[in-house]
């Protein structure tokens, strides 16, 4: 903390009162005046945020800068503390859910309004300490939900056009209000919240396993990228040793669910700009990835088949030859659809320069997943800060510059072809042995947190254990949080019936967001 | 473009494509389906979608029904995007108390007759939802629900015969005529 004008995250880890078992990076308890310094350096761009959540009296934040993660928390008697969000705009929300959760009153937050609770739980502040226990005694009524004011636009002939939280399509809930110029969209604010399960609620003074099922149910496209960020976090907090063939056995699930979700994305994008054909196409493959990862472990989606201590389905002879010919099949198929894509001029004429993200709102906002690398924004948790067996496998992360539809389509075409290799890879080297080990009870409370690359980007789970193995507090932050709000700026200038083109091509996640 | 659709004229369809015993399952199914609902309905069969707050497992599972393999619309079912156009509203997730209001205005929005169906293990008490502050807890805590189909999420090949026992439940000419 010598060099006033430039420190490392260490310096200001460093500079707090270190917490012990916390792994397998560090956390410190701060004062007040370190916390702003780190505020200082996210607002000028040096680090990252990864995150920002609540306990009773306390607020956590996880950084990222060149070098290292750590984590900082300040002690908020009363709940007040300085808002991050004030100096940088990214924490805004997260400090908004966190208020809406714990009562915590950030100081100098811009935006004041409610984000997760919609006035409807009949409680305040439910994760508060002691605030179920009340809710429970008291018979009251809740007050009526005031209605959520929405930013104005000012101008001639501007007309609004309200949207959800019930969809047209098969999709979850959420309120999109547009105000519009004629056909121009001049301003988009979400309203999300809406799939709010009280997910973190759930977990607390959960057993792990019934946490680590709570964290597969967070964002159901997502369930082996949640599974195993959950996974990471409570065994680095327990110091459990993963057997080997576990952990390669998760990369392999994880793969799949990137080839899924990244198939089905690029026909979903194409159908929304009224180009069926690829759809089609791409739904079969997508549906190929489902059957295969059923017929090897056991369910279409994968869900609960990564489990703190290792995995639950093993992979035998005949699994092995079925993602093989899945495999040899995509390869044969694919790269049509991707020249059908390239060389269709009515669709390109749709996703070129169609809802632009600067690359300076993406490093801004950490943006993680294809909204970041197709806005220039080089990031892959598999790679940095990285975990096995990634460590031991060729890839390529692709990283493009434009920012529009069109480069997201691509960024997840080549991470297809990613995908493909590294399940190859994994195939070819997946080592014998064991699959689960048991995890132990600690005997004090122990911390542990994850990064984890989901197809969307990186995942966060960070969780204390207490005495007797029960989850103390556990958070994961979904990589939407930091791209639903570039959303509202990717659109902006665009036409309306280019939306849902948008809209599908950042492909957010409500539940994951809304918890 | 050209040399894709052209294949796609001289290769057999996928659905009948054999030996995989799933497909002819579901072709069974949803042949089945269709007569149901022309004897009970007269009609095909409109259906609405209505998150109320699920992890997105099961609407994964419903789009996958309007894929090649199980094509769903060949046999006149189809999702419709507005409640107005439906006959049965197929609710999924634990029903948040956020979204209570949303799901109740797409009941009332619904013409007579209706059904609802509660789709995968939270819809029908929660599941591992239940007891939380933000959730109602089941879709019939809210609406009459007519039927439950399992799973988590249920495979499309189970939502398919759930829409099926649903219709086979159902007495025609009178069916659901609430409110």
């Amino acid at each position: 903390m010598s060099k006033r004008k430039m420190p490392a995250l260490i310096d200001l880890i460093e500079a707090g009162r270190a917490v012990e078992h916390h792994a397998p990076w560090r956390r410190a308890v701060v004062a007040p005046k370190t916390w702003n310094l780190a505020v200082e350096q996210l607002a000028e761009g040096r680090w990252s945020l990864l995150g920002l959540w609540g306990e009773p009296e306390t607020v956590h934040m996880a950084l990222l800068d060149a070098a290292d993660i750590g984590v900082i928390s300040l002690k908020c008697p009363g709940g007040r503390y300085p808002s991050v969000g004030q100096r940088h705009p990214p924490a805004l929300r997260l400090e908004r859910a966190a208020a809406d959760l714990f009562g915590l009153l950030p100081q100098g937050l811009p935006d004041p309004r409610r984000w997760l609770d919609h006035g409807q739980w009949g409680i305040s502040h439910p994760l508060a300490a002691g605030a179920l226990a009340e809710a429970a005694s008291a018979t009251r009524t809740p007050p009526p939900a005031a209605a959520y004011r929405f930013l104005p636009a000012e101008g001639e002939s501007l007309h609004q056009i309200p949207v959800g939280p019930v969809h047209a399509g098969i999709i979850e809930p959420g309120h999109f209000r547009f105000t519009a110029s004629g056909e121009t969209i001049v301003r988009l604010e979400e309203s999300l919240g809406y799939g709010h399960q009280g997910i973190e609620g759930l977990m607390a003074g959960s057993p792990v396993e019934r946490a680590a099922r709570l964290a597969g149910r967070t964002s159901g496209d997502s369930t082996v990228a949640y599974s195993l960020a959950f996974a990471r976090a409570a065994e680095a907090a327990l110091g459990v040793e993963v057997p080997s063939r576990a952990v390669w056995l998760r990369a392999l699930m994880a793969e799949l669910e990137r080839l899924a979700t990244h198939l089905g994305d690029i026909g979903a994008i194409c159908n929304d700009a009224a180009f069926a054909l690829m759809h089609a196409h791409c739904g079969v493959l997508r549906e190929r990835v489902l059957r295969a990862s059923d017929a090897v472990f056991g369910h279409r989606l994968m869900r609960d088949r990564i489990v703190p201590g290792g995995v639950a389905s093993d992979l035998g002879e005949a699994g092995m030859t079925a993602v093989r010919s899945l495999v040899a099949e995509i390869r044969q198929r694919f790269p049509h659809l991707v020249e059908l894509y390239d060389n269709t001029a009515s669709l390109q004429d749709r996703t070129v320069a169609t809802g632009r993200l600067k690359p300076e709102l993406a490093r801004q906002y950490a943006a993680g997943g294809y909204v970041g690398r197709a806005s220039g924004r080089d990031f892959d948790a598999r790679r940095s800060p990285g975990y096995p067996p990634y460590d031991e496998l060729a890839f390529d992360v692709p990283v493009l510059q434009e920012g529009d539809v069109n480069a997201r389509v691509w960024i997840r075409i080549r991470e297809v072809e990613q995908s493909l290799s590294l399940i190859e890879q994994i195939l070819e080297r997946l080592p014998g042995g064991p699959i689960r080990v048991g995890i132990p009870e600690p005997d004090e409370p122990r911390e542990g947190m994850a990064l984890v690359e989901g197809f969307r980007g990186d995942i966060l789970a960070w969780l204390r254990i207490g005495a007797g193995g029960m989850v103390e507090r556990c958070h994961v932050r979904d990589p939407s949080w930091f791209q639903w709000p570039l959303l509202e700026a990717a659109i902006e200038g665009n036409i309306i019936a280019d939306f849902p083109l948008c809209n599908k091509s950042f492909n957010c996640s409500y539940s994951g967001h809304d918890l | 473009m050209r040399k894709l659709l052209f294949e796609s004229l001289i290769r057999p369809p996928l659905i009948e494509r054999p030996p995989a015993a799933s497909d002819s399952a579901v072709d069974e199914l949803a042949r089945a389906l269709d007569g149901t609902a022309r004897k009970r309905l007269g009609r095909s069969l409109s259906i609405r979608a209505v998150d109320a707050g699920s992890c997105n497992g099961c609407e994964l599972e419903m789009q996958a029904l309007n894929n090649a393999f199980y094509d769903f619309e060949r046999f006149g079912l189809r999702f419709v995007a507005s409640p107005r156009h439906a006959d049965v509203l197929l609710v999924t997730g634990p029903v948040t108390k956020n979204m209570r209001e949303a799901l109740k205005r797409t009941w009332d929005a619904t013409p007579n007759p209706k059904w609802v169906v509660a789709l995968g293990d939270c819809a029908r008490n929660g599941g591992c939802f239940a007891g939380s502050y933000a959730v109602v807890g089941g879709v019939s805590e809210v609406l009459p629900v007519d039927l439950h189909i399992p799973g988590c999420p249920p495979s499309p090949v189970e939502i398919l015969k759930g829409l099926l026992a649903l219709l086979d439940g159902v007495n025609p000419g009178t069916g659901a005529a609430r409110s």
